[in-house]
């Protein structure tokens, strides 16, 4: 049993059609970056974890397949894969798997080419063949009754929700990985194309093609690799059979019940004092409102106030998504993971132009389509 | 290392189309098994890591089919992952899940059904794209590629690939598990008709529907909970450079794989320090290149349960051969071999074995 | 009791559209426009690929030194598959794993004109190009024994 860190992390810059490269090569492209933060070559690296959406692209073993472009040639080679919990998936296998000991510097990688397939086609193959299948339409319908739900209940307005929007998408011009890098007003989101009541073009999440790569090392490494490493403190998730019709839509349970575990566990009662910075996998607006609800930074109903406040903008209390978000970038594959390593980023003091001060606690989140959801916690400080 | 222990294990019935059971009902079946084994009920697990393969299964996100079956329901709380790949390499997560001192037990859970979809096209989606798919090989047109190699290199010869194929089907015959029961003739197996040469239709694995269970846990659970723990001693995992890369003539993965279980365990002289093997061999060839890379030469000691060549579910069958070599460790196996101390099970994954992982076990 | 097991037949259909980036795009549009088969030399460890790739898997360093492979090479293994499948091309195909003139790597392809009979490891093959040509590695139809 040992602690173990975020020693280095490396992405594609991330974009709508990577033509140029293959999906190995793209992979190769985020592991390079990885290895070069973290000072370290192939040869330092003891195991590799990869994983992705299998149907996104069309290919079976991924980690396999891929292998001379993920470093896996003659190392332990594994694919962790929970859809839209892939990326966050990989981060808690990356924590697990070297806080065991078994080992010590281990390269986790998630990736996806949404370019190269019909995502929403593949999407709806994860709902039971002889029930949901031939009535569901891929992700946003989903979302769009959480939405309605939520609006009904609280009063919440579209315009809330684009107020969200704006702040990712104004977050996003400052990283340079940042697929969608445009800021946008309050009056676009609210004019742009409807797509599913009430879910219009810009309030839901781009297809992207990319990669990430972020490196775990145990205590018996990550201080001589990083001098800051970003110390993993705890995580939990909730994964249970999503019978459609019985999704309870307030408030999103998976992550109410894995941020109040891992909470207890880390003895956290204040989230909104306590944490410092969080980047959260919210693929559509109404998700930057109600599920910081689910996190227990507001009141039922009352998470509006904050994102109007500034309280979670860039030189707020408690800034989120100071990458884009999921708003501006989304990978599925690699979403969750990239949570972490922007975390991660924060607490080295290696965000670049997003870089915000004093990043004591960092919190990630994942979810995919089946109303799953990963939390990790990470910190500056190594755990006691 | 702290040592971790095998405290429970399930299999249900392997058969060419279990059609009576969804994959989801093989989960549950093989569940509720291990946890009578272990004599535990489902809120004695804190967390579980299943395997499963999306292409297999006809299904994006295969594993929330499954998360219900297996006890991830939402009032359970319990955290769950999912590796693709062979079910031993599941096994290797949930191991490091113990080791991290985030748990005390976890379920491991491995499903597939051959029959429900087309392990030609499946396999095919293997190759590269760009590159290799066209042209239309899958699973056995590849290990027949490697098996021509193999045989000339190492000049085996027919009968040698025969007497595998006979005594695993023999020792299939004793196993209520297995999918084939009916033993072979040397006879039959020469006269079988080519499949993809030289590969003969007896020299390959049954397409099977199955599922597999194990629970593991920490040790201070086990020496109180178990009334039969076995214990991991050694473990390794290795994956390979891709087909044109290798030589197909050996399993440098393999190799390295058994190097590291051998050291954590101790191990210097396998055929004598290991009483029983039992390894996934989709082909008999398979059984002589990885008896040479796990440097071990007792035959008649390896694969007692009958193998892959008795039942073969993919995803499953590192689970299986883990499985089975606990049963033997615990002195119930179907075909139990006398004074059984050590067991060393094989879990592989890819084509022609791109990956494997190699477990040593105690009693 | 027993009850009639009832079966859904189904199938997924995603389309696909694979890039193939820049390196394997110069691969294939030599085999379109000129009918040359091209490799890549690792600068560190010297091993060609062919087919290209842009990193080598175990330097993990750039490769950058093209280099015109074959077209003839070394049968290394060779297979009929007598069983059907929908991903064959046609019926009872021939596979074979072919180095090529100038490859440290080994790659797939169909051969034709042959039989079971005829085959050795070790034989020389030679490419037999397809006249309308896409940019694939179907522009090549087929190996066959050379002469």
């Amino acid at each position: 049993m040992k602690r173990t860190a975020i020693v280095g992390c490396g992405q594609t810059d991330h974009n709508g059609n990577r033509f140029d490269v293959t999906g190995v090569e793209l992979i190769q492209e985020a592991v390079s970056r990885a290895l070069q933060d973290a000072e370290l070559t192939l040869d330092d690296i003891d195991g590799v974890v990869i994983g992705n959406m299998d149907h996104f692209e069309g290919i079976n073993g991924v980690e396999l397949w891929s292998i001379s472009g993920n470093g896996g040639i003659l190392k332990p080679t594994i694919k962790l894969t929970t859809g839209g919990t892939t990326g966050s998936t990989l981060a808690i296998g990356g924590y697990h798997l070297t806080a065991s000991g078994l080992f010590n510097k281990l390269l986790v990688i998630g990736w996806e080419k949404n370019s190269e397939s019909d995502t929403t086609g593949a999407i709806t193959t994860a709902f039971d063949p002889v029930w949901d299948r031939l009535v569901f339409a891929g992700a946003i319908s989903g979302l769009a009754v959480e939405a309605s739900a939520y609006m009904r209940k609280f009063g919440v307005t579209e315009k809330d929700a684009a107020r969200a929007v704006v702040r990712d998408r104004k977050h996003a011009v400052k990283n340079p990985h940042a697929h969608l890098r445009r800021e946008v007003t309050l009056d676009e989101v609210l004019r742009a194309p409807l797509l599913s009541d009430p879910i219009k073009a810009l309030d839901i999440c781009p297809r992207t093609d990319g990669a990430c790569a972020v490196i775990f090392a145990n205590e018996d490494y990550a201080e001589k690799i990083c001098p800051k490493p970003a110390w993993v403190l705890g995580a939990a998730n909730r994964h249970p059979y999503a019978y459609l019709g019985d999704v309870e839509w307030y408030p999103l349970k998976s992550l109410d019940l894995a941020a109040k575990e891992l909470y207890a566990k880390l003895g956290i009662k204040e989230p909104l004092k306590e944490i410092n910075l969080m980047e959260l996998y919210t693929p559509y607006s109404f998700a930057n409102l109600s599920w910081i609800e689910a996190l227990g930074l507001a009141k039922p109903g009352e998470g509006a106030k904050l994102i109007w406040d500034g309280v979670t903008d860039a030189g707020g209390a408690l800034p989120i998504n100071l990458s884009g978000g999921v708003l501006s970038t989304n990978p599925i594959g690699a979403t969750g993971l990239i949570r972490a390593a922007e975390c991660a980023h924060q607490i080295m003091g290696r965000a670049g132009e997003r870089q915000a001060e004093g990043v004591k606690k960092a919190l990630s989140t994942g979810f995919g389509g089946c109303f799953w959801s990963d939390i990790l916690i990470y910190g500056s400080e190594k755990p006691s | 290392m702290e040592p971790v222990a095998i405290i429970g294990v399930g299999q249900t019935v392997f058969g060419s189309n279990r059609k009576d059971q969804t994959y989801a009902d093989l989960v549950y079946e093989a569940t509720t098994a291990a946890l009578a084994d272990a004599e535990l009920t489902i809120d004695h697990i804190d967390n579980i890591v299943t395997a499963s393969n999306d292409f297999f299964d006809g299904r994006t996100i295969s594993s929330m089919a499954v998360g219900d079956a297996c006890g991830a329901a939402f009032g359970n709380g319990k955290s769950i992952s999912t590796v693709e790949g062979d079910g031993s390499f599941a096994a290797l997560y949930g191991f490091s899940r113990i080791l991290s001192g985030s748990y005390e037990t976890t379920l491991v859970i491995a499903h597939s059904k051959s029959s429900e979809g087309d392990l030609r096209l499946l396999t095919n989606a293997f190759f590269d794209p760009l590159t290799e798919r066209s042209l239309g090989l899958d699973w056995v047109s590849a290990a027949a590629l490697q098996a021509r190699v193999f045989l000339k290199e190492k000049n085996i010869s027919n009968i040698q690939c025969g007497n595998v194929v006979v005594k695993n089907r023999a020792s299939g015959a004793k196993n209520p598990k297995a999918h084939v029961r009916k033993p072979l003739t040397i006879d039959e197996a020469l006269r079988s008709p080519l499949l993809s040469a030289p590969l003969k239709e007896t020299d390959v694995c049954p397409s099977s529907d199955g599922a597999a269970a194990l629970i593991l846990a920490k040790e201070s659970f086990a020496r109180k909970k178990s009334p039969h723990p076995i214990w991991i001693r050694g473990m390794g995992l290795c994956a390979d450079a891709p087909f044109g890369e290798r030589n197909l003539a050996e399993s440098k993965a393999l190799r390295l794989a058994a190097q590291k279980a051998y050291q954590m365990a101790g191990i210097d002289q396998p055929t004598k320090q290991i009483d029983v093997v039992e390894l996934s061999e989709q082909f008999s060839y398979q059984e002589l290149l990885w008896m040479e890379e796990l440097n071990y030469q007792n035959s008649s000691r390896v694969n007692l349960s009958g193998g892959c060549l008795s039942a073969h579910a993919w995803i499953v069958s590192g689970l299986a051969r883990m499985i089975e070599a606990s049963l033997q460790l615990r002195g119930q196996a179907s075909n139990q071999a006398a004074n059984v101390k050590r067991a060393l099970a094989h879990g592989q994954y890819g084509l022609c074995g791109q990956s494997h992982s190699v477990w040593v076990l105690e009693n | 009791m027993t009850t009639e097991i009832l079966t859904h037949p189904s199938r997924i259909k995603v389309p696909y559209t694979w890039s193939a980036g820049e390196t394997l795009s110069r691969f294939f549009k030599a085999l379109r426009d000129e009918q040359k088969i091209l490799g890549i030399r690792c600068p560190r460890c010297q091993k060609v690929y062919a087919p290209p790739k842009k990193t080598c898997g175990t330097c993990f360093v750039e490769c950058s030194e093209w280099l015109e492979v074959g077209p003839s090479g070394t049968l290394l293994s060779f297979t009929q598959a007598s069983y059907v499948s929908p991903a064959h091309r046609s019926s009872k195909p021939f596979f074979g794993l072919i180095r090529l003139d100038g490859a440290d790597t080994a790659f797939f392809h169909l051969l034709g004109e042959t039989n079971l009979q005829s085959l050795k490891i070790g034989i020389k093959v030679s490419p037999v190009f397809a006249e309308k040509r896409t940019g694939s590695i179907l522009d090549i139809l087929y190996f066959r024994a050379a002469n």
